[in-house]
């Protein structure tokens, strides 16, 4: 452990020991990545910049789209970020964790029997907060059950036996995904129970289980009042910022500011050390784990919601997006995480309108390995703060 | 006496067992020829497919499993070359499928495969082998088609010189022109491309951007989508601002098309204002429910045949015969099993005096005015069929609805 911080006063900021900028290693990348600009890149730029000048209500456009984007992005890597900063393990379950809570906030909606058309708009507020609350238990607890069959009696294994198991995880969940989509079996269920609300859930699931679902369109779909017309932005995309915010400010002020958030970071930095202090480790992990699972749902449904799909691969190229964003924020880092989120959400969207969809994978990748030449800890990352 | 007994014992198990042999050999005068069919059976396409495998055991019930008057034995696997895991076809699972066939000997004909993609896999294995595939749903051109496909097509598919694949769907390079042509029609002036990278769905998005802009069609754009991508709204929102008044998409329901559509319809091009236009790859109820029935309002696709319902003659006799018999609708491509069945059987008929890979095969490229559910057809020296009918359907009240006939 390289911390020169103590458990006692974490919230001051970490005293890592610069290093002179430029190294034999530094010098070379940027070198190198002149020469790469220099002859590659600056007329795709020029082109890109008078694009951008060109038209800049399509610019704020993109750029609205894609903060919205990062922050549900930033949501599900908080839960990437939080597991590995306390058990640094890569939790590959994540993603799936989050489309599971895609699916339950469907079978919740439909059990509810909330259609856009007929119910009033105050029965799905009060709704969709019940179910937003509910869905967040149920993976809470679920990530903390994975947490406590799968990865605690590996604590002490070797490092890649996590790992493999968090794998396993991923697919186990996947498959959970394909059962809970299968509207056969919420049929029979119905059948047997003469239950009206099952039926409503087998309807949406559909007679194929692995197929994309429909998720009905709850959110209000109106221009936000304070906003010219110019630039598209709904109730639904404010509510997806306000809710995503919501979260990321409540977890950042509960980590740093409650006594078990103190404990969480202890263990964190040394779970040993932490142990003599008299912190229960197992059980500040226990709680990680519920906050990270919270998350995880509650990603589930407001990216269900806002995209209006549930499909049981979802949480494979969201966890990529996420694990990504934290990788890019520095993970372990909560501000770092949400930042890194933002970032990818802005990067994908404009490399969308300017180099072309097609491309906007490979682009987030280039600029992350860009940015980790210069940082390899992530953009607020703490070498201090990673155990390698 | 003892050593005596043991041996006579043995003597008279040797004579059993011999007995057994020679009347086996000698009483049952039957071949079997195996039908496989590789297909996804995992994933959204499942509910095409299973119409299709339906179909397929439909016209083999109807000949008893058997050919040659009864002296030829049919029998019939239906293998998926899906995987859960992607929910769509997979190359290793589409190879083990045509090693598995290969290496049967009583397998002399394959049905398959569902996505072009898969064919490019398989059609080199079972040219090896000489055993004649049947392809009830694949349009790629350059899968049979000199000059319409990418540089080296179709000949890297045939290693030994020789075609074995056929297929009983007319080829995108007329169903993209077909596209191309109905969007003229539909008064389209501005229209934005997508696709989905895949080689059926690049594929017909090139003929459509050809056709299109050979009928005086401006192109607002062209681009290629992540199939895996959570949502379009970046892009849809690129798209707007290039005023189109139609976007096609070259792909299937599977890459992603309802997200598409739903991300469209969020940008605020609602149906009204921009069309929505596909190939048969979304014709199929999975694309409705994907994209939600508001939402899929109003979309436009095109088929490489008629669909279903819209059969005349034989084929409403079929379509009148299979829903009776299953009790549902069956989907496109479903007529398109029961025919590749139809022809498999006809040249299974015709090669009765030599039952073997290499007579099926060439009886399957003679087949010539074939009166088959699809009308008079037949196959070409490529292995195309010679039908070119097309039609345009348009979803309306949430179910696709049969247009107009196009050329």
């Amino acid at each position: 452990m390289a911390a020169s911080q103590t458990p006692t006063s974490p919230q001051s900021a970490p005293l890592v020991p610069r290093e002179p900028f430029l190294t034999k290693r530094r010098a070379f990348s940027i070198v190198g990545l002149i020469i790469f600009l220099g002859f590659f890149a600056i007329p795709i730029y020029q082109t890109i910049l008078l694009e951008m000048v060109g038209d800049t209500g399509q610019l704020m456009q993109q750029i609205v789209i894609g903060l919205t984007k990062g922050t549900y992005i930033a949501v599900i890597a908080l839960g990437y970020t939080l597991v590995y900063g306390i058990l640094e393990l890569i939790n590959f379950a994540h993603g799936d964790l989050f489309m599971i809570g895609a699916f339950l906030s469907l079978i919740f909606i439909s059990l509810f029997g909330l259609d856009p058309k007929t119910s009033s708009g105050l029965t799905i507020f009060f709704s969709l907060i019940a179910i937003l609350g509910l869905v967040m238990l149920c993976t809470a607890f679920l990530n903390a059950g994975i947490e406590r069959f799968a990865y605690r009696p590996l604590r002490n294994a070797p490092r890649l036996a996590p790992l493999i198991s968090a794998i396993g995880m991923s697919f186990v969940l996947q498959n959970v995904g394909i059962f809970l989509g299968d509207g056969l079996i919420w049929g029979k269920a119905a059948d047997a129970l003469g239950s009206d609300a099952l039926e409503r859930v087998s309807t949406a699931m559909g007679s194929q289980s692995v197929a994309p679902k429909n998720i009905p369109d709850l959110l209000p779909n109106g221009q936000v009042f304070f906003i010219p017309d110019s630039l598209k932005y709904t109730y639904k995309d404010l509510l997806v910022v306000v809710v995503s915010l919501g979260l990321l400010a409540g977890l950042y002020s509960f980590v740093r500011f409650t006594k078990l958030g103190k404990a969480i970071r202890a263990t964190a930095q040394d779970r040993d050390a932490a142990r003599l202090m008299g912190i229960n480790a197992d059980r500040t992990i226990s709680v990680t784990f519920l906050i990270g699972g919270a998350l995880g749902g509650a990603a589930g449904m407001i990216v269900g919601l806002y995209n209006g799909t549930a499909l049981f691969t979802m949480g494979f190229t969201a966890g990529l997006l996420s694990f990504t964003a934290a990788v890019l924020g520095g993970i372990g880092n909560i501000l770092g995480s949400a930042l890194g989120g933002l970032l990818i959400g802005l990067i994908l969207a404009l490399s969308d309108q300017y180099i072309g969809a097609r491309w906007s994978n490979a682009v987030i990748f280039a600029i992350l390995v860009l940015i980790l030449l210069f940082r390899p800890t992530g953009l607020l990352g703490q070498e201090g703060g990673q155990k390698a | 006496m003892k050593r005596f007994l043991s041996f006579s014992l043995v003597l008279t198990m040797i004579m059993v067992i011999l007995a057994a042999c020679g009347t086996q050999t000698g009483g049952t005068t039957k071949t079997t020829v195996t039908i496989v069919s590789s297909l996804p059976r995992t994933g959204s396409s499942k509910g095409q497919t299973d119409t299709i495998v339906n179909a397929i055991k439909m016209r083999l019930e109807e000949a008893k499993y058997t050919a040659c008057d009864g002296n030829v034995e049919i029998k019939y696997e239906d293998l998926d070359d899906a995987t859960a895991a992607k929910g769509a076809w997979d190359e290793a699972k589409e190879a083990e499928n045509a090693n598995a066939a290969a290496s049967n000997k009583d397998v002399m004909v394959y049905i398959g495969t569902f996505n072009s993609g898969a064919a490019k896999i398989s059609i080199p294995i079972l040219n090896n082998a000489g055993i004649v595939m049947i392809s009830p749903a694949n349009t790629y051109p350059g899968l049979t088609k000199d000059g319409k496909g990418a540089e080296g097509e179709p000949a890297v598919y045939y290693p030994k010189g020789t075609r074995n694949y056929t297929r009983v769907v007319p080829a995108d390079d007329l169903q993209g022109a077909a596209a191309g042509n109905w969007a003229k029609e539909l008064g389209v002036t501005n229209v934005y491309i997508l696709d989905d990278t895949e080689l059926y769905g690049k594929g017909i998005a090139d003929v459509f951007a050809a056709t299109a802009e050979k009928n005086g069609i401006k192109i607002a754009g062209r681009d290629s989508i992540d199939a895996k991508a959570s949502d379009y709204k970046a892009l849809m929102s690129k798209i707007a601002a290039t005023n189109p008044d139609m976007i096609y998409f070259g792909g299937i329901t599977q890459s992603n098309a309802g997200q598409l559509v739903k991300d469209m319809r969020a940008a605020g091009m609602t149906a009204d204002k921009v069309k929505f236009m596909g190939p048969d790859g979304i014709f199929e109820q999975a694309f409705i429910d994907a994209a939600g029935a508001d939402n899929a309002e109003g979309v436009y696709a095109t088929f490489g045949g008629v669909p279903p319902a819209k059969l005349e003659g034989k084929g409403a006799e079929w379509y009148n015969a299979y829903k009776a018999k299953f009790n549902a609708e069956p989907e496109a491509y479903a007529v398109y099993g029961y025919e590749s069945t139809n022809v498999a059987l006809a040249a299974i008929n015709q090669s009765c005096a030599s039952i073997n890979r290499e007579t099926i095969l060439k009886n399957v490229f003679a087949t010539k005015d074939f009166d088959g559910v699809l009308g008079k057809w037949g196959f070409d020296a490529s292995g195309d069929t010679t039908l070119t009918q097309m039609s345009g359907q348009q979803i309306k009240g949430g179910a696709f609805e049969f247009v107009q006939v196009l050329k």
